[in-house]
This record gives C-alpha cells, structure tokens and sequence, in this order.
C-alpha cells in the first residue's frame, strides 16, 4: 500500500475522492438540506451549471449530487440534499466540520448561454431546482444579454418549495418571472394550487427565440418537454436533465445506460431531440 | 518475409520457465472441477493435457482427446478477464487523520507481478482488447486496470477444435488470433510431429522466442498451421449475421418476443459473469461509523439484476423482458455505437452456461426475421413504466 494524500491523486485517478469540509449547513425544508463545502487543500472546484459531483460519506457510501451553487464563486461547493435513503440521510445529517469526499465535477452542463439573445425558460419540479440553480445565478449575472427570463416551479406542497430566499431575491432584483404552484395546498394557500404544465401556456415568453432548461421527475420532464414543444419551442432549444443509477460518474461502471447512452458522460444534460424519443421507450 | 517459427512442447515449457523467471505470474488453462479455466500454472503439465470438451446450450463436457493436444477444447469458463478486471478489488482504505487534514486515503499499489497469458483463445485475446478500448481509450480510464495490462505479456493460441456453441468466424475475432497479441501459437497434433507454429506480434514477442531458441518454421509447418485454421472455421456450431444489428435491435425495443424469452430466462447473470467484454461494476463501501476506518471496492455487476438499474423510487428496468433487452441490446448494437464493434466476440460463453440454454444468435435470428410482426405491434404505443405509478 502506498499511502497518499486525495490532493497527491487529483488528476491520476478518477475513482480517488477529493476531501472537502462542510463549513455551513442550511435546513431547506423538512426532508432537504444544503451543505456549503470548502476544499481542504484550498484548490477550488470550476464547474458548469449542471454538472454533479459523486458525494461520498466516509463509511456510508457515495451518490451523485448536482452541484447547486454559484458558478462564479467555484472556491465554494454547494450541494443541496433530499434525504430519501441511507447515503442521502448521512450527508443531509452533516456537521459543519465533517470531510467528504467529493469527485468531479462530472457531466455535461445546461449551457445556458447558447440562448443569449433571447428568452429563457426555466422549469423545475421538486429538488430539480437545485441543479437548474447555477443556471438561474449565471443568466442573471449577464441578464441584460437575455430577453424574458422565466422560472416556473413545482412542488408537493408550500413546505417543500426550495430556496424562498432566492425565488423572492430572483423576482425582486433579478429580472427573474418566478411562478410557483403546489400539488396540494393546505388550508389558508393563496398561491396556485396544479402541475407545472398549467403554468406554460401563461408564462410569457417567446417560443422562438427561447431556450428551455428542464429538471424533475421523469413524468413531470415529459409532460413539460411535449407542452413547450406543443407550443413551438424547438427540440434543440429544449434540454433536460436525466437521473440513472451511477456508480463511478466516468463511464466506467455501465449503470447509468440508457441505450446508446451514457448518462453520466453524454449527459446528465440532454437535448430534447436526443433524449425525448427514449422517454417514451418502455423500461429502456 | 514474416517471421514465423515452430518448437515442440519442450519449446512451451521453456517458454513459461522463462516468463516466470521473469517475474511473470503466468496464467494458462487448466482443469479444474472437470471444467478448463485459466489458471496459474508453472509447466506444461499443468495445461489440460490430451482433454478436450464438448459445449452445447446448458450443456458443458470434458473429455478425453485420445491424443496429446494442450489446446483441445474451446473456450474456458472464464476468460481473461478475471485476471485485468478482477471480480473483486480494493479501490482504496481510508483512516481518520488529524482534523486539519481529515481522512488519509490509501490507494491499493500495484502490489501484483506483471501477469502472462500462455494459450489465450483468440477470441478472448479479442475481448481483452475491447475491454482496452473501454476502460483505457476513453475520457476517463481505469487507472489500475491500465496497470494491469501494461505489464502483461499474452501468448495466443489458434482455436483447433471449437464448440458447438462457437461463432467466432463471423465475428473476425477467431479461430486464429490477430492483432494484439505478442505471441500466437497454433499446435499441430496428428499431422506430423507434434509441434507450435509461433509468429510473434511485438519485439517483445521476438526476444522470447529468440530466448526459448525457436528455430524457423518451413513451409510445411506454415502449412499445416493454416489446415489448422482452415479445419476449425468448418467446425464452428454456430453463425451470428452481423450487418444492420443496430437497426434490427432497435427496432424490436417493443417487440413481443422479450415475452418469450422472460418465460426461460432466470435473471441468473451467468451470461455477463462469463461474458469476456462485460465490463460493468459496482462499488460497495464498508466503515465503521464512529468515524474510524473505511473501503471502498469495486465488484463485477450485471445489467440482470434489478438493483443494477436502482434509483429512489424504484428500478428503471423491473422486468426480465427489459433486463435480457438490455443485455442483448448492448451486446450487439449499443456497443456498436459506444465503442465502434460488437460487443460479442463469438466465445459461446453465453450459451453454455446459461441454465435455460438461452442463445443469442437465435433469439437475435427471431428478432431479424419477425421485423414486421413487430412494426405493428409497436403501433399500440410504450408500456407504462413502473416508476411513473
Ligand atoms: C446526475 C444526478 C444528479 C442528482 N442530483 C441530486 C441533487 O442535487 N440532490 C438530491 O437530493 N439528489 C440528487 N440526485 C439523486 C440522488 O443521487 C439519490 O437520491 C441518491 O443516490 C439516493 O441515495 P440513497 O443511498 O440515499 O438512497 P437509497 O434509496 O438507499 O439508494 C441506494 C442506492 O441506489 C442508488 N440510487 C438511488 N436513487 C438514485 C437516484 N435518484 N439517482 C441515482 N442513483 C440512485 C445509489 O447508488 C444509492 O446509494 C441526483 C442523481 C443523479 C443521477
Ligand atoms: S455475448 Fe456470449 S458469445 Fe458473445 S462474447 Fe459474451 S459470452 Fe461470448
Ligand atoms: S451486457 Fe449488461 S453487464 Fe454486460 S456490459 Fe452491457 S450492461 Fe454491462
Ligand atoms: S455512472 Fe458509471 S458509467 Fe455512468
């Protein structure tokens, strides 16, 4: 055995993990939290809205997890959590001082940028806000190169809506159309109660010169996908963002196949055009 | 003139002498449990002797040649594969350091010798060289696997006598090895004095042959090693067509015959673990969690399972119909468009060992000839998908 240090490895092998420490946490609603991570090393981390990186809890596991932070600030590592099981329950459980590892950033990104000049669409449904957040920050830090800029969000109920903070600062002082509703609203809601979908035709936006980012459930991503195309926005201008079993994020493991498809390195970030025929692919 | 030369099995034993003399760990079949495996051997008489074998769906053999033949058989139980990408293997350790720095990783050195294959069939020499492709040619590579495979030395043989099972001719990758390896052998038994023809592949190649002083061959060896090659290719028990596979298995995804197969198929996966080009692992991680020491492994997976293709809320692919879909389609299609060949190298591995004595080449055979059959059943639109319940 050769001992070494993660930052002697960076760049050797891909399957090392790098270690960062947990310096802030953030309860973002009852079962999902955001960590703020810094490299123990100091050696930040760039990264492309959309990207993941593969999250290890020492002893527990490792999963991956979009990257939810400000691309322009990569010396930070943000990454928000829905507990659903026992690698998630132990990173969402983590202490600020806590090592991680992290390996990445892996995965193509929403390149947002591809539709400056005009609208852009963004819709997201329960967590899958969290990777569509880097996106948000970085079309708003160059807003006037964009036309309208929407953001139409979905989720289970008012307590599971992400980021109150920034959807209320996006509306205010970015530029940002911030629609919300819920599936289900409890007594005394006076904000919308519906999916998602209902939210297209009324958002407002150019179906030609937009460009739409997408992120939630598998369903909720179909229906949207044929909504905005039903209203004329192109398979090219229309991406999403696809989850699968990954066990290295390299294309190593097999896991994340989807047909031809790697998820983990042809995506997680797809064309419509690409990926859209294969939704509807039974078990595929 | 290519350089080609011939020794007798005094010759082969040198052969492996001087690789372990070198340091080789060396690797050869070998007959365990009444079954050839690659193994570790030391001399000729470690090799399967005058044993052949007989291959049949579900069906697996040995028995006695009556002759002195050490490469009488087909394919091997396992393939090389066990060796470059072991079933099983430490990743890394980790220890709780001081706080400032956290966890110390330590990484698994290259603490095996260098391994050499004696006697690789040429269809798992073409295997080896697929799974090169993939863990070592793309964006990112398997680190340890790269190292593995850099030190290796593969001597590969001419499959004399295949299978019923056996289809590499129409593959290309057999019965006579072809590139990639640094030394291929064909034996010549019953056809004059029982020798090896041997042509090196690389100057590594040359050196050990000009080591075991193999002398030239004639013209009659050269000869009788492409009766060899010639014989065998007639022998071959089974045909896989492979022109528009990406076409045909694309267009069976919602065929009615996966109905058919799901009612054999057990979602065993012996077929991947057999399989030589199967490359798929998965990651399991064992730690004390008062924050003591932990590792990490990487084991062989397979798409058969219903774990493999786990995410919260359910398996994308629950059905066997979908996992042998999977299987079938990647072997022969996707793998085209991922790594640019089919990811069937002919072995007949697949067939053998299947306990239902399911085969490809006829379930592919199916698919081919129910084309329109299946175009309008696909008309009544997808399957719901379970995870969207
Ligand atoms: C590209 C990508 C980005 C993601 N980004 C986020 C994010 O930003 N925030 C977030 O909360 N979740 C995200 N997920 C989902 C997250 O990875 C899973 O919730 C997590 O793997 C569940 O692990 P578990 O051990 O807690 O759950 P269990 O249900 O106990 O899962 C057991 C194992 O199955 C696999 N697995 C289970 N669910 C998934 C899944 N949905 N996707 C992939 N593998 C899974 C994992 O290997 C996991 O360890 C993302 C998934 C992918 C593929
Ligand atoms: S699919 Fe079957 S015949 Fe083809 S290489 Fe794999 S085990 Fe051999
Ligand atoms: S057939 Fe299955 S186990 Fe084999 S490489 Fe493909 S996905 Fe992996
Ligand atoms: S996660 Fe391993 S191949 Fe994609």
């Amino acid at each position: 055995m050769t001992a070494a240090t993660a930052r002697e490895t960076v760049g050797t092998d891909p399957m090392v993990p790098r270690l960062f420490r947990v310096v802030h946490t953030r309860r973002d609603t009852r079962d999902t939290h955001t960590l703020v991570l810094e490299p123990t090393d100091g050696v930040p981390l760039p990264f492309r809205p959309g990207q993941f990186t593969m999250l290890h809890s020492f002893g527990v596991g490792e999963v991956p997890i979009s990257i939810s932070g400000d691309p322009a600030h990569p010396e930070v590592l943000e990454h928000t959590i829905r507990n659903v099981g026992a690698v998630t329950a132990s990173l969402v459980a983590a202490q600020p001082g806590t090592i991680l590892g992290v390996r990445g950033p892996f995965g193509t990104g929403w390149e947002v940028g591809d539709g400056k000049g005009g609208d852009v669409v963004f819709v997201a449904g329960g967590i899958g806000l969290a990777p569509l957040r880097p996106a948000i920050l970085e079309v708003i830090a160059q807003r006037s190169r964009y036309g309208r800029v929407v953001l139409l969000y979905g989720s289970r109920t008012p307590e599971d809506l992400l980021y109150a903070d920034d959807l209320r600062a996006w509306a205010r002082d970015g530029g940002v159309r911030v629609e919300t509703t819920v599936d289900n609203g409890p007594p005394g809601w006076t904000g919308r109660v519906g999916f998602v979908t209902d939210l297209v035709p009324r958002a407002g936006f150019n179906p030609v010169t937009a460009f739409a980012h997408i992120c939630g459930p598998e369903v909720m991503m179909r229906a949207v996908a044929t909504a905005l195309r039903d209203r004329g926005v192109s398979g090219t201008r229309l991406r999403l963002s696809m989850e699968r079993n990954m066990k290295c994020g390299i294309g190593l493991c097999g896991h994340c196949q989807l047909r031809e498809l790697f998820v983990c390195v042809d995506g997680p970030v797809f064309d419509h055009d690409r990926i859209g025929p294969l939704l509807s692919k039974w078990e595929l | 003139m290519t350089d080609v030369r011939v020794f007798g099995s005094d010759g082969l034993d040198a052969t492996i002498a001087v690789l372990r003399r070198r340091g080789y760990d060396v690797f050869g079949p070998t007959l365990r449990d009444d079954v050839v495996t690659y193994g570790p051997i030391e001399s000729v008489a470690d090799l399967p002797v005058g044993r052949g074998d007989e291959q049949s769906p579900a069906r697996y053999r040995s028995r006695a040649r009556g002759d002195g033949a050490l490469f009488g058989y087909a394919a091997p139980v396992q393939s090389a594969k066990a060796q470059f990408l072991p079933s099983d293997e430490l990743l890394w350790t980790s220890r709780p350091g001081d706080a400032a720095s956290g966890p110390v990783i330590e990484r698994q050195a290259a603490e095996r010798r260098p391994v050499a294959f004696v006697g690789l069939r040429s269809c798992d020499l073409a295997a080896v060289l697929q799974q090169d492709r993939i863990l070592t040619q793309r964006a990112h590579a398997d680190v340890a696997y790269a190292g593995r495979r850099a030190g290796a030395f593969l001597i590969a043989v001419t499959c004399s006598d295949p299978a019923d099972t056996c289809f590499c001719a129409s593959l290309g990758t057999g019965p006579s090895p072809g590139e990639g390896a640094d030394v291929s052998l064909t034996e010549i038994v019953g056809d004059g004095p029982h020798r090896f023809v041997a042509t090196p592949g690389s100057p590594r190649g040359t050196e050990l042959l000009d080591a075991v002083g193999a002398g030239p061959a004639s013209d009659e060896d050269v000869a009788a090693a492409h009766r060899v090659e010639r014989r065998a290719v007639t022998r071959m028990g089974r045909e896989l067509r492979t022109d528009d596979l990406v076409g045909v298995l694309y267009a069976s995804t919602e065929s009615p015959h996966w109905d058919a197969v799901a009612e054999r198929c057990l979602a065993c996966t012996n077929c991947t673990l057999v399989c030589p080009t199967c490359f798929c692992t998965t990651i399991t991680d064992a730690g004390d969690l008062t924050g003591g020491a932990a590792e990490r492994r990487r084991v062989w997976a397979s798409c058969f399972t219903k774990d493999y293709s786990y995410i919260h809320g359910g398996s994308v692919r629950t059905s066997t119909q979908a996992r042998y879909r999977q299987w079938i389609t990647h072997k022969l299609a996707t793998w085209q468009v991922q790594f640019g060949s089919v990811g069937c190298v002919g072995c007949g591995r697949c067939i053998t060992w299947c306990p239902a004595g399911i085969d490809l080449t006829a379930e592919v055979a199916t698919l081919r000839a129910g084309d329109t059959a299946l175009k309008s059943s696909r008309a009544a639109g997808p399957r719901p998908s379970p995870r969207e319940d």
